[in-house]
């Protein structure tokens, strides 16, 4: 197999190597990372022949202008970006085949926040502590555990074997930047003032510009605690939304810490975290309480729409 | 993500048991686990709820748990030594530290080294260990504004908390030293010098 390359000619505002996270080192203090949005990943994936779990490019609000050095396929998922390849238009949550020389150009992006450029083979940085996954903060993983830049030389394979001609619906995106999040209680719901857990699900939270992939701050009214005592520091997922004493939430995303001494009212469950990840900075958030048993359900729901033949085409 | 909580303490035997819970559910019930951290006196799991039937999780966790639960005693664990600059100019807190616990400067450092720390945990970034507990005449709070960039190496104290920062990193930490040891290299079988449960003592440099 020999090795392709994708040249980036613009970076974008954010443009990064994902795959499903570092896991299995947070008790060494390593965070996960990985997708904001898993689930258009694993769609970019499974539209270019891949594993869930091969690297992508995630890709952020204002997209890459990039050469693909490589006869390959790719598929674009997620987010609605304005996409060409060689002026020609490309689909999002279509596989498409690419000759090398040509140039892949994301224009304005329509719906959602996030896209996931998958290659077939995926992209071939070094793997560190087995996986791809960039973690900004830390500068691990990725492609020199940092954002591509103009210049960079993204190792991908070389698969010229076309793969089938797929396509899928993907994820529903959230519209007019809105999206109504489900969330179970979280470890110290119990030390807001009685019904804030309620309260919550009542207002919008407006997506403050000191977001990030580590997690989104959230303007909206304070949550007041009833108990002032000091947390002592304990491991968190992604979806926790912690409570700093101020009392403006943090939703916890995939760049978020292992640890943390805020208290917890709640983690988005697991189903709408993509869903998630397809917001910005001025979009806003409405939390919704939900129960374990829906928590699993949703997922349910979320796993078997990547399973469905409806969904995935071979068209020609 | 499910948390086991034992009782909220920063206590060595409590972590201890935390620590043990981590390992043996890591050992034993690992469908469906994609990790697990242990804390001060909790245990982070995070599972694929597809994967996992949460019930019988949490059912052999307790069953783990009530064979820890008369455990009193830690095991015996090597000290592995840190050598420290302290002062100068990767130890900007110092003075400050001394001015707090109302003593000079070497009797800081007398008393930061001559503890034997537990490393209860690990978070914030990899390999930072969260080490204590520090002698209470130095336990100097946090700075209100962390400083925006703490460079490799540094050594710090937080309330009854000490560590050293692994990477640079922000940090609110009152600065005391550096170390040249490594903390955290990816590319070592063990990227992290230490694991919860380690005892560490840190060496002032020139006595070596």
């Amino acid at each position: 197999m020999n090795a392709g390359v994708l040249h980036i000619v613009r970076p974008g505002l954010l443009t990064t190597v994902q795959d499903l996270g570092r896991y299995g080192h947070q008790a060494a203090g390593v965070p996960v990372a990985g997708p904001m949005d898993t689930f258009s990943h694993r769609i970019a994936n499974q539209l270019a022949g891949n594993a869930a779990d091969a690297a992508t490019l995630e890709i952020t609000l204002i997209g890459p202008e990039l050469i693909v050095e490589a006869d390959t396929t790719m598929a674009i998922a997620g987010g609605m970006f304005e996409v060409t390849c060689d002026d020609r238009p490309v689909g999002i949550g279509v596989t498409f085949a690419v000759k090398s020389g040509q140039r892949l150009k994301f224009g304005r992006i329509v719906q959602g926040a996030r896209a996931y450029l998958a290659v077939a083979g995926g992209v071939q940085t070094e793997p560190m502590l087995g996986s791809r996954a960039t973690h900004l903060v830390s500068h691990m993983g990725g492609f020199k555990g940092r954002a591509l830049t103009a210049g960079d030389r993204i190792p991908i394979s070389h698969e010229p074997r076309p793969r089938p001609h797929r396509k899928s619906v993907g994820l529903t995106l959230p519209t007019n930047g809105r999206a109504l999040l489900r969330v179970i209680p979280g470890p110290q719901a119990d030390w807001f003032q009685a019904d804030a857990l309620r309260a919550i699900a009542s207002v919008s939270f407006r997506i403050s510009p000191q977001s990030n992939r580590m997690g989104y701050r959230l303007q909206g009214p304070p949550l007041v605690r009833a108990r002032e005592d000091e947390l002592i520091s304990e491991p968190l997922g992604i979806g926790a939304i912690q409570v700093p004493a101020a009392g403006e939430p943090i939703l916890l995303m995939a760049d978020r810490q292992t640890a943390g001494g805020y208290p917890k009212i709640g983690y988005v469950i697991s189903a709408d975290l993509p869903v998630a990840g397809q917001l910005a900075p001025g979009d806003f958030i409405e939390f919704h309480v939900c129960s374990h048993q829906e928590a699993v359900a949703a997922l349910i729901s979320r796993e078997r729409q990547l399973l469905r033949y409806a969904d995935l085409k071979d068209v020609s | 993500m499910l948390l086991v909580e034992l009782e909220p303490a920063i206590d060595p035997v409590i972590n201890e048991r935390a620590i043990l819970l981590a390992s043996r559910i890591r050992e034993r019930h690992a469908r469906g686990v994609r990790d697990i951290a242990p804390g001060y006196s909790t245990v982070g799991i995070h599972y694929d709820p597809l994967q996992t039937d949460l019930s019988a999780l949490e059912h052999a966790i307790e069953h783990e748990f009530a064979r820890l639960a008369s455990l009193d005693v830690i095991a015996d664990r090597a000290v592995i030594e840190i050598p420290v600059n302290y002062g100068g100019s990767y130890g900007p807190d110092l003075d400050a530290v001394a001015t707090f616990a109302g003593c000079s400067v070497d009797e800081v450092i007398k008393r930061h080294s001559a503890r034997i720390y537990r490393v209860y945990m690990l978070g914030f970034v990899p390999g930072f260990a969260y080490m204590g507990r520090v002698d209470p005449s130095l336990a100097a709070p946090r700075h209100r504004v962390p400083r925006e960039r703490v460079p490799a190496g540094s050594v710090g104290i937080a309330g009854l908390q000490t560590g050293v920062y692994p990477v640079e990193s922000p940090g609110g930490w009152q600065l005391i030293g550096h170390t040249t040891t490594v903390m955290f290299d990816a590319n070592r079988d063990q990227p992290s010098l230490l694991s919860a449960g380690d005892l560490v003592r840190f060496v002032p440099a020139g006595d070596r």
